[in-house]
């Protein structure tokens, strides 16, 4: 009798699978090959995706860089650093919608996965381990941040949104800003059994956010007691540095600090996520 | 070294104060057909789980190929098919478009996946829907499907849990002859099933499950010549004198008497003697059947209950 005193407790128990043995594929590629199913999976839904990822920009930065806009600059520009309505929304938009894919992404794709379709419960009987699935799942949503945060800066430089050549960094930024959320949140996910406590991540989680974290006004106009909540949510940190490299002030100092703050999050999430997802698969 | 394919010594699965599984001992070689009956929550299905590398045994031994599933998971189970108990096939996807899914899971290449997939939609004879999407296809459909994309790797070995459990009987005769074909090609067949029929089709041997242990171990004939007799006879009464008939067939001569809720069964040689005696003793059964003894009667005997309640 072996592991007879490791028992009972649900965390002990499951010893990790070794990363690869001699002869075998490498670990990365077992990611890749649930990539793949993730990209067979898009090809159904693709179009529909991509007509709300030229869309939303479109009627965000409309209504409200353009509509609300014209009222705001009319106030006096100083709040906003001296710059028009537009130029200091777009990045903010941009790092905001980026955290609404990845939250998207992050939730009923996944939830559906272990819950409805038990695709997950399939695929952890070939040689993928249950840490393939997740980081096979973030590669996927990495690739898609990316495409709809390139739609987005794109649609941002046609509207003249757009100040400095720096901005091109602001993309990896916001794909980074948009896994700072997958991560974390998928980790949960995976560990539910109702979809219903799927929607207090929007309720409570991504819409707070997204009103308060310097998207569409800067934090410093919320009450000083509230702000340093505000500095620790990722968004804000992906806020700050998309809008500091779209109006190229960045500096490499606070561009280190927040692309820092915004890993140690991803990490946390991925270490969550390899121990919640195998926990569930693995019963 | 032993020959096995599968061995396990002492296997337990516990959750939490719960014990699925409690210290089973079996071998299990290369090219057989083996079967663990019994009916719900007997452990069939969290033995099955542990053997797939998708559970780690609580305690005990266990070899699969002679690796170990916890730290060589991923090299065995591209050497297993899988057949779970609920479906988990891809319903947005076209049957086609299941097994490329799957079989890029295994790392093998597109026109190879292509190739057998032909074959196995062939197999399973669902050639002709292979654009469709998953979602409309009946319960049959979707278990022969599941069945093709365990194949897709070309396993050794074969896990099916209850393989037509919620499938009419047209559908099961299907997917037995489908299996009994597999055997025959040399695939290892592990299957755990509550349905006395099923084990007796397919099963070269099978292991009787209750309550987390192992009752019995042998072929069906053998099994059923050790725990019961050539014939059964099947009386039922009207339930005013269900009872005191039931008493009375005391007197008849018989190795073993099981009084049931609604019939009583008498476990003899010779069946038609038996009634004869029966009816000799003035007891009048509204009906009788005289039939030979199967697993059920078997599983009745080891464990006081019925398989299938």
């Amino acid at each position: 009798m072996t592991a007879q005193t490791a028992q009972d407790g649900p965390a002990a128990t499951r010893p990790a699978e070794p990363a690869a043995r001699p002869g075998s594929p490498p670990a990365w590629s077992f990611a890749v090959r649930q990539l793949r199913f993730w990209l067979t999976d898009y090809r159904r839904t693709w179009r529909g995706s991509i007509i709300s990822t030229v869309l939303n920009p479109l009627l965000y930065l409309g209504a409200m860089g353009l509509g609300l806009g014209t009222l705001v600059d009319k106030h006096g520009l100083a709040r906003l650093g001296g710059v028009s309505y537009l130029v200091f929304l777009a990045p903010g938009l941009l790092a905001a919608s980026a955290m609404g894919t990845g939250v998207g992404e992050s939730t009923y794709p996944v939830f559906g996965s272990v819950k409805w379709n038990k695709t997950y419960q399939a695929a952890v009987s070939s040689p993928l381990r249950p840490r393939d699935l997740f980081h096979g799942h973030l590669l996927f949503v990495g690739l898609k941040l990316t495409m709809t945060s390139s739609v987005f800066l794109a649609v941002a430089v046609a509207f003249g949104a757009i100040r400095s050549p720096m901005a091109i960094l602001a993309l990896p930024v916001a794909v980074l800003t948009g896994l700072a959320f997958t991560a974390p949140i998928e980790a949960w996910t995976v560990t539910r059994t109702k979809d219903t406590s799927l929607a207090v991540v929007y309720r409570f989680g991504m819409i707070p956010l997204f009103l308060f974290s310097g998207t569409f006004f800067p934090v410093t106009q919320l009450p000083a007691w509230i702000r340093p909540i505000a500095y620790l949510t990722p968004l804000w940190h992906g806020v700050a540095l998309c809008r500091d490299l779209c109006l190229g002030v960045a500096t490499l100092p606070s561009a280190l600090l927040h692309v820092g703050y915004l890993l140690v999050v991803l990490g946390a999430g991925i270490i969550a996520g390899d121990r919640s997802y195998t926990r569930r698969l693995y019963v | 070294m032993t020959t096995a394919l599968i061995r396990a010594r002492g296997l337990t699965k516990r959750f939490g104060n719960f014990t699925a599984v409690d210290g089973v001992d079996f071998e299990l070689r290369r090219g057989e057909a083996f079967g663990f009956l019994g009916p719900n929550g007997a452990g069939k299905s969290s033995t099955m789980r542990m053997i797939g590398c998708v559970s780690p045994p609580t305690a005990g031994e266990l070899s699969i190929f002679g690796l170990d599933p916890v730290a060589d998971g991923p090299a065995i189970r591209a050497r297993l098919g899988v057949v779970p108990q609920e479906d988990s096939l891809d319903v947005e996807l076209t049957v086609r478009e299941n097994l490329l899914v799957y079989g890029r899971y295994f790392g093998l290449p597109r026109p190879v996946i292509r190739e057998r997939s032909d074959r196995l939609l062939e197999f399973v004879q669902l050639a002709d829907r292979a654009g469709d999407r998953v979602e409309p296809l009946s319960g049959g459909l979707k278990r022969r499907l599941t069945i093709a994309r365990s194949l897709i790797n070309e396993p050794e070995i074969l896990l099916l849990d209850e393989p037509t459990t919620g499938l009419d009987p047209q559908a099961r005769h299907v997917v037995w002859d489908r299996l009994f074909r597999l055997k025959q090609q040399g695939v290892t067949l592990v299957l755990t099933t509550h349905y006395m029929d099923e084990a007796e089709q397919l099963c070269d041997r099978l292991v009787v499950m209750d309550g987390g242990r192992i009752a019995a171990e042998g072929s069906p004939r053998e099994l059923i010549e050790r725990y019961s007799t050539p014939e059964v006879l099947e009386l039922r009464f009207d339930p005013d004198v269900h009872e005191s008939a039931a008493e009375k067939l005391a007197a008849v001569p018989a190795q073993r008497r099981e009084v049931l809720a609604d019939r009583v069964l008498l476990y003899v040689e010779d069946g038609d003697a038996a009634l004869a005696a029966v009816r000799e003793l003035g007891l009048d059964p509204l009906t009788s059947l005289v039939r030979r003894s199967t697993l059920e009667d078997v599983f009745l005997r080891l464990t006081g209950r019925r398989l299938e309640d």
